[in-house]
C-alpha cells in the first residue's frame, strides 16, 4: 500500500514529468477531471519553485488515508537556501524577482492541506494534500 | 517539444501538439516574434487545446507572447483552454487580461477578422 513515487527534480522537463506522474496517481485514487487538473497544477507550481530557488530537489507522490478520508499527499524537498520571510513568501503577487509570485500561495488554493518548513541555508519541504470528495 | 508554426495568410497558426515544459514556452515566444517580423503577419493564433496544465509561468509567458507581438504589430488570441484548465487558473488567480481569447480555432480565426485592422485577410 505504501508506495510511493519520486521524481527527481532538476530542469524544467522534471516539472512536466512530475504533474503527469501526480496526475496519473490521482486518477488511479479516483480523482475525476477538474481535481486532476487543480492537482497537475499545484504541482507544477511547487515542483517549480523547487528549480527556481534550489536547482534541484524531489517530488514525492503518494496515496493517504485519513479514517474515511482518502487523497494525495504531494511533498516538493529540496535542499536549496531555503525561504527567509515564509509570511511573505505566501503573499500572493510577491515574487522574489522570478516569478509571478503566484506559486506557493496559488497551490495552497488548489490543495485541501498546505504546510512549508523551511530552514535558511538548509531547504524546504512543501507538503500539500488532496482529498477525496 | 518544437510547436509547429503555420501560416495562413497574414495569419500565424501555432498549434501545441504535446504538454510544454517552461524551456518550450520559451522556445514558442522566441519563434513566434521571429516569424512574424519575416512572415509580416498581422494575427497569431495559439491554440492550446491539448495542454492539461496552465499554471502561473504558462500564464506569464502566453502574455508576455501577446504583449510582444502587439508591439510588433500583430494581435494574439489564445485559443482551446479546456474547461478544467479554466477551472484551476481561476482558482490561481491567473487571468489573461488584455488578450484576445476564443473558444477553438474557427472562432479564433473569426476573432481576428473583427478586430480592427486594416487589409488584414486570411488566405484561402
Amino acid at each position: 500500500m505504501e508506495n510511493e513515487t519520486r521524481v527527481a527534480i532538476s530542469s524544467s522537463a522534471d516539472i512536466v514529468t512530475a504533474r503527469q506522474q501526480g496526475r496519473a496517481l490521482a486518477d488511479e485514487l479516483g480523482f475525476d477531471g477538474s481535481d486532476l487538473t487543480v492537482i497537475a497544477t499545484a504541482i507544477s507550481e511547487v515542483a517549480r519553485n523547487v528549480v527556481m530557488h534550489a536547482k534541484q530537489g524531489e517530488i514525492l507522490l503518494r496515496a493517504v488515508q485519513n479514517g474515511n478520508k482518502r487523497g494525495i499527499k504531494v511533498i516538493a524537498r529540496d535542499e536549496g537556501s531555503g525561504i527567509k520571510n515564509v509570511e511573505k513568501a505566501m503573499q500572493y503577487g510577491y515574487s522574489s524577482g522570478k516569478g509571478l509570485g503566484v506559486g506557493l500561495p496559488g497551490a495552497k488554493w488548489l490543495m485541501d492541506d498546505f504546510e512549508i518548513e523551511t530552514q535558511v541555508g538548509e531547504g524546504t519541504k512543501v507538503t500539500m494534500i488532496k482529498w477525496l470528495k | 517539444m518544437h510547436v509547429p508554426i503555420l501560416k495562413q495568410g497574414d495569419c500565424l497558426i501555432a498549434s501545441v501538439q504535446s504538454v510544454l515544459s517552461d524551456a518550450d514556452l520559451l522556445q514558442l515566444r522566441d519563434d513566434l516574434a521571429d516569424r512574424v517580423g519575416q512572415f509580416r503577419s498581422r494575427g497569431v493564433i495559439i491554440d492550446v487545446t491539448v495542454l492539461d496544465v496552465i499554471d502561473s509561468f504558462a500564464t506569464r509567458t502566453l502574455r508576455a507572447v501577446a504583449h510582444m507581438l502587439k508591439l510588433r504589430g500583430a494581435e494574439t488570441v489564445i485559443v482551446g483552454i479546456q474547461p478544467d484548465v479554466a477551472f484551476a487558473m481561476v482558482q490561481l488567480g491567473l487571468t489573461l487580461e488584455g488578450i484576445g481569447t476564443a473558444l477553438d480555432l474557427e472562432e479564433g480565426l473569426a476573432y481576428l477578422d473583427h478586430v480592427p485592422r486594416k487589409n488584414l485577410k486570411h488566405g484561402k
